[in-house]
């Protein structure tokens, strides 16, 4: 092996995947088989942290940086003038099994330019994790990048040495598309997504009958937006991403800050900051649908169409809903402790358990861990004589708010001016 | 009138002592470690010998009065090797035999009970980075060789993790602070008891790719960080300090 020439391109192939933010090795079930190498199995783990503190997960490289389309937010596209690399096939499946036997990752995530058009590319990904699997009975994680267009041949192969696939749909709305990307269209993007979904729920359904036949993307399949290159609302986002939720079971949409790559009239400047606050904000807003039990609606209507930056989405709704606080924490259902600010579902269910040993008071409530400078304002105690409840002070939100440092805070200063 | 019983670090030595608090009905009781210093003010001494029986009898208990979960618990609050985390174990035992009718360690107003869930938590982090942070470098005779130096005693818990995944090369992972080591020879995992101290050196000796990997690993690490994003708080808080000495990526080229 060449490893100054191997190094130059891992350089350029790695630089040019960071902008894809999914590092996820969760969500599959594969166990090691015949005394091969790995597993992926259960929560997936971070092997390591950036400076920007994101995971590290997954070895997430680009087979190629060559491109023949010119997607305007891609730092990848044709008319960039960048140097440009390609690794073998056999380049990758080296890096992935020596990386791994070292335990730096939990597995690979391949993705690609379109070097010559999408099936030639596709098959050169599934080239890879093919010969991972058979050649080297390697058993960890692999998410293939699906490339819109490749036939549902292709896509079938992937799918049994995958164990995720994501397309991604790049902007929130297929104008946003059209303005940045005007060669790509989001059918194309929804097709191998459509056909993906239909084969894992048909493999599910024959797993169910005989314990022996293979798995077919057993992590799923995942999506990203990039937030912040068009003008979308965050409604739009949100709504976008709810649907995509449920027309295609996907594991998880993610949200990308615009990094800006490029001097184009069509996007911010070079200088512009990348919206890490807003992006955030996504997230808590994702997590509520998913875990907490809000509607998309409930987060956001058509007359506030943004998501507030001083406080979180929770946050926010409660102090839009007052009417449904003090909650009592002794009787309260579990559904509506969750609505609680400051609660997560774990802690939500520590007071499901505790209450029914003793009565609760804060103490209890600050052991099992909730936020209580924050929670104390909406919750009432069983006969207690503190009178914590606030909820009547117009200024409610700058008394929560002066208790509670923002970890944006620095950021948040910088950014509300844009809005 | 405290009486301390000294047992021998082993999880059947706690039971064994477990089991005597009831024998001798011992009211005051508190289970130490052996090598421990002695507080000032006690009472009566009582040494406890492991007795595999006794032990085994106690855990069966456990094992129907906390469940599962229990025995983990207990087992994962040992492991924090805590001076006097013996005390809210002995609590929640007390407690759960008292009150067979209860589910006891659902109770999160208990002081004992949330220490115990403290404790598994800590150690199930603790567990979780070593899973994550274990750095392999392949040495001579074909070992894949990481050090750790972790909080707590996780070794015993780690092993299944590794042995699942690395089935098809030998490897050792050496715990620096309390000197043993888990060794896997392609067959069966073993603990390994040997002075690394100096040893460490001789075993690099290797003719292979193992410092080029490592160098590809670094251009790696170092590429796929977002400029633009920097947030050093984040990520010393997911990567503390104290873990960076054995960790390839923080390693200059
Ligand atoms: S097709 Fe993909 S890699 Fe190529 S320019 Fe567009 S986004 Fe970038």
């Amino acid at each position: 092996m060449n490893f100054e020439r191997i190094n130059e391109k891992l350089s350029i192939l790695a630089d040019a995947a960071k902008y894809d933010v999914s590092c996820s090795s969760s969500g599959s079930n594969r166990k090691n088989k015949n005394k091969g190498l790995g597993d992926a199995s259960g929560m997936g783990i971070c092997h390591s942290y950036t400076e920007d503190g994101r995971c590290v997960s997954l070895l997430k490289i680009l087979l190629t940086n060559v491109c023949i389309y010119d997607c305007a937010y891609c730092v990848t596209r044709k008319s960039n003038d960048i140097k440009r690399a390609a690794f073998t096939v056999q380049e990758v499946v080296d890096l992935t099994i020596n990386f791994y036997r070292r335990n730096y990752i939990e597995g690979l995530f391949l993705s690609s330019g379109i070097f010559k058009d999408a099936n030639t590319t596709m098959e050169r990904l599934v080239a890879v994790a093919k010969k991972l699997r058979l050649e080297q009975n390697f058993n960890g994680y692999i998410h293939l990048k699906s490339i819109p267009g490749a036939t549902d041949e292709l896509m079938k192969e992937a799918g049994l040495y995958a164990d995720r696939l994501s397309v991604n749909l790049e902007l929130p709305t297929v104008e946003g598309l059209k303005l940045l990307a005007p060669d790509k269209n989001r059918q194309d993007m929804i097709n191998p997504m459509t056909f993906v979904k239909n084969e894992i729920i048909l493999y599910q359904d024959e797993k169910r009958r005989f314990k022996k036949s293979p798995k077919f993307a057993p992590g799923g399949q995942s999506t990203q937006m990039i937030i912040g290159a068009t003008p979308e609302t965050d409604l739009q986002i949100i709504h976008t991403a709810n649907d995509f939720y449920k027309d295609f079971n996907l594991k998880r949409v993610y949200y990308s800050g615009y990094i800006p790559v490029s001097q184009d009239a069509r996007l911010p400047s070079l200088q512009s900051q990348v919206p890490m606050l807003r992006e955030n904000r996504l997230y808590q807003a994702d997590w509520l649908m998913r875990f907490y039990g809000f509607r998309a609606d409930e987060i956001l209507d058509v007359k506030k169409p943004f998501l507030e930056l001083d406080v979180d989405p929770k946050l926010g709704w409660a102090l839009r809903n007052l009417d449904f606080f003090p909650l009592n924490i002794q009787t309260a259902d579990f559904h509506a402790i969750l609505r609680i600010p400051g609660v997560g579902v774990k802690s939500a269910w520590k007071i499901v358990e505790g209450r029914k040993f003793t009565k609760l008071n804060l103490q209890h409530l600050q052991k099992m861990g909730v936020a209580v400078n924050r929670a104390q304002h909406f919750i009432s105690f069983a006969n207690s004589f503190i009178k914590t409840n606030l909820l009547q002070q117009h200024n409610l939100k700058d008394i929560i708010l002066g208790t509670v440092k923002s970890k944006y805070q620095t950021h948040y200063s910088a950014q509300l001016s844009l809005f | 009138m405290i009486t301390l019983l000294t047992y021998d670090h082993s999880l059947d030595g706690f039971f064994t002592a477990v089991f005597e608090v009831y024998e001798y009905k011992i009211e005051k009781a508190e289970i130490r470690k052996e090598a421990l210093e002695k507080p000032a003010l006690f009472y009566g001494l009582h040494r406890v010998i492991t007795d595999p029986k006794k032990a085994e009898r106690v855990f069966k208990k456990l094992k129907m009065l906390l469940g599962e979960k229990g025995i983990h618990q207990i087992i994962y609050s040992l492991l924090t090797e805590d001076e006097h985390c013996e005390r809210p174990i002995l609590e929640v035992i007390k407690y759960a035999i008292a009150n067979p009718e209860k589910k006891v360690l659902s109770n999160m107003t208990n002081q004992s009970v949330l220490k115990l869930e403290r404790y598994t938590k800590q150690v199930g982090r603790e567990k979780h980075r070593m899973e994550a942070f274990v750095r392999f470098r392949l040495i001579t005779d074909q070992i894949y060789f990481a050090e750790i130096e972790p909080d707590f005693n996780v070794m015993p818990i780690i092993a299944k993790h590794f042995a699942q995944r690395y089935q098809d090369q030998k490897w050792l992972i050496f715990d620096q602070k309390r000197q043993y080591g888990l060794f896997y020879n392609l067959q069966t995992v073993e603990t390994v008891e040997m002075d690394f101290s100096d040893k460490t050196k001789d075993l690099e000796m290797l003719g292979n790719d193992e410092d080029l990997y490592q160098n590809l690993w670094r251009t790696y690490f170092d590429k796929t960080n977002i400029k633009a994003r920097k947030n050093t708080r984040l990520h010393i808080q997911h990567v503390p300090k104290r873990y960076w000495k054995y960790l390839t990526e923080k390693q200059p080229f």
